[in-house]
């Protein structure tokens, strides 16, 4: 992965139906960096993800791979310069742990490029990045979530883009779980420089694990930049209409939110 | 890379390939076992029966020899009709494994969701209606599938198509389509609407060369077409966002994959009648046979084909002096299957 492959939005319009969900939107993904999307419920952070993926076509303005239009560029060209991982994937039944992150190589084939031996150390690869080579053979139905998340993203990482899009993909997950989630894909965005986009729900393990941090609220960027930059007590209460307290986080030194409820609050 | 992280890569891939290979050679012995019980059934229609054709007479026969006896009774009644098994359930097989792995779920299989009725009501219509016979009534049943298949299609449609809606109106169009046929069937003659109700359990009693043929060629166009397009399936199993993320043209491979299988269906219909449950339990054998191999088209075309076979074999000789018609033996296999993943189903809560 020589290539760094750059991904904006430029005045990009979103929406299903005749609801606008985003419009006007600028974004850019800092080369290289793992960049974190959060907001509330239904702000449009995953319908960003999607079009930035090619898997929706914006009722107005483009996202741009390289400076060109995602939609004017080839399927496979797309498809092997960023991977997308969905909310919920479907694993088709007892299918092996092997097998499915063989299914990551598809952008790699055709009808007439069978699979080679390239292929097979893509596999092995992702396998041994994500520590799932031991499950090679185990049906992924009897895994667990943490070990299913783990196949899914190493599916993802076979596909050898260098642009990385992922959906929630800490949700169901229990917290030890999460913070295995993010340290892996930190862990790949330090050693193989994979630009990543991931969607969370978890403001303090955005702030924790962000080297560029997104907030949208209603289809719109409220704020972005690095954490210690823009995470604020007025930007919480902007986006999430909290309202909290903003400390050092005693283990990293980024902010950390702590959540003003209305009851047990001890000082103001 | 360090060199003992570089071996460990190599080792990793070795690995890789390792478990490939195996998978390789089991798919292999899978479609080899499955082969041999198509060709026993196979050669088991050609020599029993009524005068009985010893193997080495039989194989005279197809080299072009043998005495006139034997000649009539394999070439012209025994041969047509065990290959028109052979490939009125390799279609079947292959149409029901599609539908099932694109649709995700077991209850998708063309017999069920309503393609097969619209074959079968529409070759009832061309039949009864227009008098057509042969080569126009199997244009009739074909495009009766693709119209049900269509219908249905359009219906399932919210800027998507997921397999559980499709299943649901599958099933809706198809009683619909079975209610037209019931309707034709009480405007006809009795003579008329006998012979349709043999046809419509799916019989290849009586069944020739004439309808043999088109079956074979269209057979020969569709089958490479489904198999061309199922490699998209590989991506389209996954959900469509994912597909999508992997690069496959997610609605246009679906379509192509539900039209081809559709129109296979279409096809053998017109040759056979709706051979019930074919396409049902084809594929889920062939994914016991073979678990966590995907959709398994070939292995469950394969099952089909023996099935079929085998199934024909039986309705000839399961009863003394009465000839069944196959689809009433295939029922006897898929009906109890359909019982079993509906109680499943309905205890686990889901569509199977």
């Amino acid at each position: 992965m020589t290539v760094q492959h750059a991904l904006q939005t430029r005045g990009l319009g979103l929406g299903y139906g005749e609801r606008e969900i985003i419009s006007g939107l600028d974004v850019d993904l800092p080369p290289g960096r793992l960049t974190v999307v959060v907001g509330p419920n239904a702000c449009g952070k995953s319908t960003l993800l999607r079009a930035m993926a090619r898997l929706l076509t914006p009722t107005a303005g483009t996202v741009l791979l390289d400076g060109k239009d995602i939609h004017a560029t080839s399927t496979r060209q797309v498809a092997t310069a960023l991977g997308m991982l969905p909310q919920t994937p479907v694993a088709p039944d007892a299918i092996t742990v092997a097998d499915l992150v063989g299914r990551g190589r598809y952008p790699h084939q055709g009808w007439f490029r069978r699979w080679t031996a390239a292929d097979s150390e893509g596999v092995a690869a992702a396998m041994l990045a994500t520590d799932v080579l031991d499950l090679a053979d185990r049906s992924v139905d009897e895994l667990s979530g943490g070990q299913r998340q783990r196949v899914w993203i190493a599916m993802a990482l076979a596909q050898e883009t260098d642009i990385l899009l992922l959906d929630e993909p800490t949700t169901y997950l229990d917290i030890s779980h999460q913070l295995d989630v993010l340290d892996l894909l930190t862990d790949l965005n330090r050693d193989r420089g994979v630009t990543l986009a991931v969607v969370l729900h978890d403001l303090n393990l955005a702030c924790r694990y962000a080297d560029h941090l997104i907030a949208m609220k209603d289809g719109r960027v409220v704020a972005e930049g690095p954490p210690a930059d823009v995470v604020t007590e007025s930007l919480v209460d902007e986006v999430f209409g909290l309202r909290s307290t903003v400390i050092p986080d005693p283990a990293s030194g980024r902010p950390m939110v702590v959540p003003l409820g209305r009851h047990h609050i001890t000082s103001p | 890379m360090n060199p003992t992280a570089a071996e460990a890569a190599v080792e990793a891939a070795a690995r890789v390939e390792r478990l490939r290979l195996a998978r390789r050679i089991r798919f292999a012995l899978v479609c080899a076992c499955l082969l041999l019980g198509a060709l026993a059934a196979f050669l088991a229609c050609l020599t029993i029966g009524d005068i009985d054709v010893p193997l080495a007479d039989v194989w005279a026969v197809l080299t072009g020899g043998g005495d006139a006896g034997s000649r009539f009774a394999v070439h012209e009644l025994r041969l047509p009709r065990a290959l028109l098994a052979l490939a009125v359930g390799l279609c079947f097989g292959l149409s029901g494994a599609v539908f099932q792995a694109l649709l995700r779920n077991p209850l998708a299989s063309p017999d069920i969701i309503g393609v097969s009725a619209g074959a079968s009501a529409a070759a009832v219509l061309a039949s009864m209606a227009f008098g057509l016979s042969g080569l126009a009534l199997s244009g009739g049943a074909l495009a009766g599938a693709l119209v049900a298949g269509t219908l249905i299609y359009l219906l399932a449609w919210r800027g998507g198509v997921s397999g559980g809606r499709f299943v649901l109106i599958g099933i809706g169009v198809a009683a619909g389509l079975v209610s037209l046929r019931s309707y034709l069937m009480t405007r006809s003659e009795v003579t008329e609407a006998q012979n349709a109700f043999v046809w419509l359990a799916g019989s290849l009693n009586g069944r020739s060369w004439d309808q043999l043929w088109p079956l074979l060629g269209c057979a020969a166009v569709l089958v490479p077409l489904t198999l061309a397009a199922s490699r998209s399936l590989t991506a389209l199993q996954l959900g469509d966002e994912a597909a999508g993320g992997l690069g496959a043209r997610v609605e246009r491979g679906r379509l192509a994959l539900l039209a081809s299988a559709t129109a296979l269906v279409g096809v053998a219909t017109a040759a056979a009648g709706p051979i019930g449950f074919v396409a049902f339990v084809s594929p889920p054998i062939a994914r016991r046979l073979l678990p966590g191999q995907g959709a398994a088209l070939i292995p469950s075309a394969l099952t089909g084909a023996a099935l079929v076979c085998a199934a024909d074999f039986a309705a000839q000789h399961l009863l003394p002096d009465t000839q069944l018609p196959v689809g009433v033996v295939t029922s006897v296999v898929g009906a109890p299957y359909l019982l079993w993943l509906l109680a499943r189903a309905g205890r686990a809560g889901r569509g199977g």
